[in-house]
């Protein structure tokens, strides 16, 4: 009665050691390393980089212990268990051998600080890895941002206007005059013809667009706007465009495994773990901002009239009034020259004859040919640079056009080198399809990080211990069963948490915790239930038997309505919600494979092969003195 | 070891109007306190800044709290958080003021005349030092966002397991338990709102995880009482429920310790991030056992359920397995 089949108990063997196969990377520590790499095409990570690396480190002083060389993504350098200082001095000097002492992402390799699991690569290749650790048991920063979709439709309804005034142009379509209400484009015409011929040119040159006529007599309209599955696929590359840029400048900044991930509609998650420098880092992905190039109308010294009206209030049409970096007011055309979008690269320099920093922009072909034409008619005039930031245009240098600029021009102005090198990050690393807002922040330092680890191991290691012992002496041998059914609970959702590459957070260990105080729920119903059939006089084996097969649908029961909670919170939860239901769902199917199935076959293989089993060990089993005791009004009431 | 010996049915029923009002009582108390002096909530759901910081030596508050009111942002709290170097400051949302500049202008304020470290999440040496432990910003949006998907949740548990429990037993069963696991809830908040506990992320975790987790309670209950009616076919309802509830007490008493060996563990052992989590639970369990027991099984009577609800008239089936199949 008491038997399993032999499958079953190869199932509980293999469920066992594949649990132990998959918890055991966690087990190994991890080790700070260096890892280096590059973001050019042109950079090759090879063995004599390698061996440049380790020759460096060598004649420097600096003990590690394994240095390799990974096709993919570079050479990594580990150190002894927790010798960060070491990491942090291998970096230094790797920085100043490979990069020439630059560290803000211009030079040809990326130095970034990391750890590494020290999981054997044979098993790391079995997929056998450790969980992630969140950032709340690691330190690090995370951030929620916001993307401004009506902000990107804005933006490219901009780009529409300009291409259709200058297609009209070129087609010699004679109109009134393009303008712009929010993202609708309304072009004027004065001829029904002429409208007609406008028409059939735009709707020719992008099959996005969507026209609708307008107007009546002399004031005929067209007004312009976006296609829905245009708009959607605006919204979708405005999204990955701004994920490839904040990747660009992370990476830049030489921190490694950021996690940028879309998250519904219009928000990117950033995760950057162990980051050592947040306050950078928040700086440097805060600045949303796009660049634009843009002549000035009018300033101090030219065209004041025009200026002293836009000052009382006045401003002329097609302008905008700025404050310059030197406290004065310009006006600048809101028809930008060109955007960053046109730009190629942009480092910081020196400039060589006043020694000021300066950053070296180089645009491509297109932009190059539009340069060319407006400064060679514009030389002596002024033209803005302008750093668009959440709407707020802020000028960050006005130079006069001293000559006919092309491909390649310097932006100087008053700026410390910090700037300059940022504000050349933000140009490299690309021109956002969308104005973007943080929305949430977190930012855990590595000390506390350490410390939620401790709290949270402490908490799971002293329940259980606690749990353990309780559940062992009331329940004896049957407790033991138990005792050892929980622990491979733990085992298995260990390890299907890793399997899964779960992120492990401090309330993901909460979670653990919880569900095996939830777990014994199933054990000591079914210890309950057996000591209940032996109270009622029932024989041992048939005891056990009866208290598996009446526990069973309880259990199924209460785990059902359990599991409709953790998914719920699965659905709505967000962040630290999600890693607590994500934990808690998973230990309640293991523990119904555990407490049942497997305890189960333990049960049987200890006691079930015993055709006379007289006493099954599991504590006490008070029997009621008298006779008008429950089971005997059951028993004989059945009977009857 | 056997701690529960009952040679007799406990007379629940008997009792259940006194329990019920007790019930009542405190039921009312919570809807009291919540309606009178609402939650705290955390930056979680209300939006603005909280910074955790560490002192080298005991902080010194008053200087703390006046560069903190220098920044002007209205309702800002500075206090104790854990041990006498640790120190919370907590600041509203400001409009206009993004939240890199918040955090920054916060730190700097705090830090005062020390020195700031490069990174800008230390300041100061020596004794001197001041570590930013944590930082974290919330907007208004994603707080307005999080009571919706929570009240949704919430919704969505109460619904599931009604569903449940009326598939799987009858309606009286589903309604008399959510009404006993909704009051716990009502009353772990009534708690929180009595003695000012933040009420944040992890606690409604802990308050939707403690919903699915009492219905067990009233789940195993409802099991026994069809259970009975199956066996005990002469006895009355009240005996029934009675001795329904006697025979599962050991295990429900004993599940919820273990449970809550876990629970006082993270209570002790986890820190302030698991604090008010760990007393929501521990508040939920103690209240669950005494819901299901005392407010689930009179409630259940009361809507009237009969062995004709549980077990059909006609049929004699010789277990609860057979009878599942011809329950509506």
């Amino acid at each position: 009665m008491n038997r399993y089949p032999l499958w079953k108990y190869l199932i509980m063997i293999v469920a066992v050691v594949i649990g132990l196969f998959y918890t055991l990377p966690n087990i190994f520590p991890q080790v700070p390393a260096v890892q280096v790499s590059t973001n050019k095409t042109a950079v090759r990570l090879d063995a004599a980089l390698l061996d440049r690396v380790e020759k460096t480190l060598k004649s420097a002083g600096i003990p590690t212990t394994t240095a390799g060389l990974d096709p993919d993504n570079g050479v990594h350098i580990r150190f002894v268990k927790g010798d960060t200082e070491n990491q942090a001095k291998a970096k230094e000097v790797l920085i100043k051998e490979l990069n020439g002492g630059v560290a803000d992402g211009t030079g040809n390799y990326i130095v970034a600080l990391t750890s590494e699991s020290t999981t054997p690569r044979w098993m790391q290749e079995l997929n056998a890895k450790p969980m992630a650790l969140g950032l709340d048991l690691r330190g690090g920063v995370h951030f929620l941002m916001q993307v401004d979709m009506k902000g990107a439709l804005d933006r490219a309804a901009d780009r529409n206007a300009a291409d259709i005034r200058t297609l009209l142009r070129e087609k010699k379509i004679a109109y009134g005059g393009v303008d712009k209400a929010g993202a609708i484009i309304n072009v004027k015409f004065s001829d029904a013809a002429e409208r007609q011929k406008a028409e059939l040119a735009i709707s020719d040159s992008n099959k996005d667009l969507l026209l609708k006529e307008d107007g009546a007599g002399q004031d005929l309209r067209l007004l312009v706007t976006l296609k829905d599955e245009a708009k959607k696929k605006l919204a979708d590359s405005a999204i990955e465009q701004n994920q490839k840029v904040l990747g660009n400048r992370i990476n830049a900044l030489g921190l490694t495994e950021p996690i940028i991930q879309r998250q519904g509609a219009d928000r990117i998650v950033i995760q950057v773990p162990g980051a050592s420098d947040p306050a950078r880092l928040k700086d440097v992905i805060g600045r949303t901002g796009t660049l634009e190039l843009r002549m000035v109308d009018a300033d101090g010294q030219k065209n004041t009239a025009a200026l002293q009206a836009a000052q009382a209030g006045n401003v002329p049409f097609g302008t905008e009034l700025m404050n310059d970096r030197d406290g004065g007011q310009i006006l600048v055309k809101k028809q930008y020259v060109i955007t960053g979008e046109r730009i190629n690269g942009a480092e910081p320099a020196f400039d060589g004859q006043s020694n000021q920093p300066i950053v070296r922009v180089t645009t491509d072909g297109q932009g190059a040919r539009v340069l060319r034409d407006v400064t060679s008619q514009n030389i002596g005039n002024r033209m803005a640079i302008v750093l668009i930031e959440k709407g707020k245009p802020e000028v960050i240098t006005a130079p006069v056009i001293q000559g006919e600029l092309g491909s390649n021009f310097q932006i100087s102005g008053r700026m410390t080198t910090r700037e300059t090198s940022d504000i050349a990050l933000l140009i490299r690393s690309g021109s956002i399809a969308a104005p973007m807002e943080i929305i949430e922040e977190r930012t855990v330092g590595p000390s506390l990080g350490a410390e939620n680890i401790d709290r949270g191991f402490h908490s799971v290691l002293w329940g259980y211990l606690v749990l353990a012992t309780f559940i062992c002496i009331y329940y004896m041998v049957m407790g033991l069963i138990s005792t050892l059914a929980l622990s491979v609970n733990l085992l298995l959702l260990i390890a299907v948490l890793s399997m899964l590459q779960a992120t492990l957070t401090l309330p993901g260990i909460a979670a653990i915790a919880l569900t095996l105080g939830m777990a014994i729920d199933a054990n000591v119903l079914i210890n309950e239930r057996i000591r209940e059939e032996l109270r009622a006089g029932a024989k041992a084996q048939e005891a056990i038997s009866a208290g598996f097969e009446h526990a069973w649908r309880t259990i199924l029961d209460s785990n059902i309505t359990t599991l409709i909670a953790g998914l719920a919170l699965f659905v709505f939860g967000t962040g630290p919600v999600k890693g607590f239901a994500v934990v808690h769902c998973l230990g309640i199917l293991t523990s119904m494979f555990s407490a049942v199935f497997f305890s189960r076959g333990v049960v049987n293989l200890v006691y079930g092969s015993r055709k006379k089993l007289e006493k099954v060990s599991i504590g006490t089993v008070w029997r009621p003195p008298s006779v008008s005791t429950n089971a005997a009004v059951t028993a004989s009431v059945d009977a009857k | 070891m056997e701690f529960f010996r009952f040679s007799r049915d406990i007379p629940f029923m008997k009792y259940a109007v006194y329990f019920n009002v007790i019930s009542l009582l405190t039921f009312l108390i919570a809807v009291g306190a919540l309606a009178t002096k609402g939650l705290h909530y955390g930056i979680d759901f209300t939006g603005g800044t909280v910074a955790e910081l560490r002192y080298a030596q005991p902080a010194d508050m008053t200087q703390a709290r006046a560069a903190i009111e220098s920044l002007k942002t209205g309702e800002a709290v500075v206090q104790h958080f854990g041990t006498p170097q640790d120190v919370l400051v907590r600041l509203p949302l400001v409009p206009g003021v993004t939240n890199a500049q918040m955090s920054d202008n916060l730190f700097k304020a705090v830090c005062g005349t020390r020195t700031l470290a490069d990174s800008k999440n230390a300041c100061g040496e020596g004794a001197e030092r001041i570590e930013l432990k944590r930082v974290e910003f919330v907007g208004p949006q994603v707080g307005r966002e999080l009571f919706e998907n929570g009240a949704l949740a919430l919704l969505l548990v109460v619904a599931g397991i009604m569903i449940y429990l009326a598939v799987r037993f009858e309606w009286r069963f589903a309604v008399s338990a959510i009404i006993a696991n909704l009051h716990d809830i009502i009353i772990i908040l009534g708690l929180f709102a009595i003695f000012g506990w933040e009420f944040n992320l992890p606690v409604l975790a802990g308050v939707l995880a403690i919903l699915g987790y009492s219905v067990n309670e009233s789940v195993v209950i409802a099991d026994r009482v069809r259970e009975n009616f199956h066996k005990m076919r002469k006895a009355s309802v009240d005996h029934v429920i009675d001795n329904a509830i006697t025979s599962t007490i050991s295990r429900t008493i004993i599940t919820h310790g273990s449970t809550q060996i876990m629970v006082l563990s993270m209570l002790f052992f986890g820190g302030e991030t698991l604090h008010y989590f760990a007393l929501a639970l521990t508040i939920g369990i103690l209240f669950g056992i005494y819901s299901s027991v005392l407010v689930m099984a009179p409630l259940v009577r009361w809507l009237g359920t009969s062995r004709e609800n549980l077990v059909h008239a006609t049929e004699k089936p010789k277990d609860a397995l057979e009878a599942e199949k011809i329950l509506p």
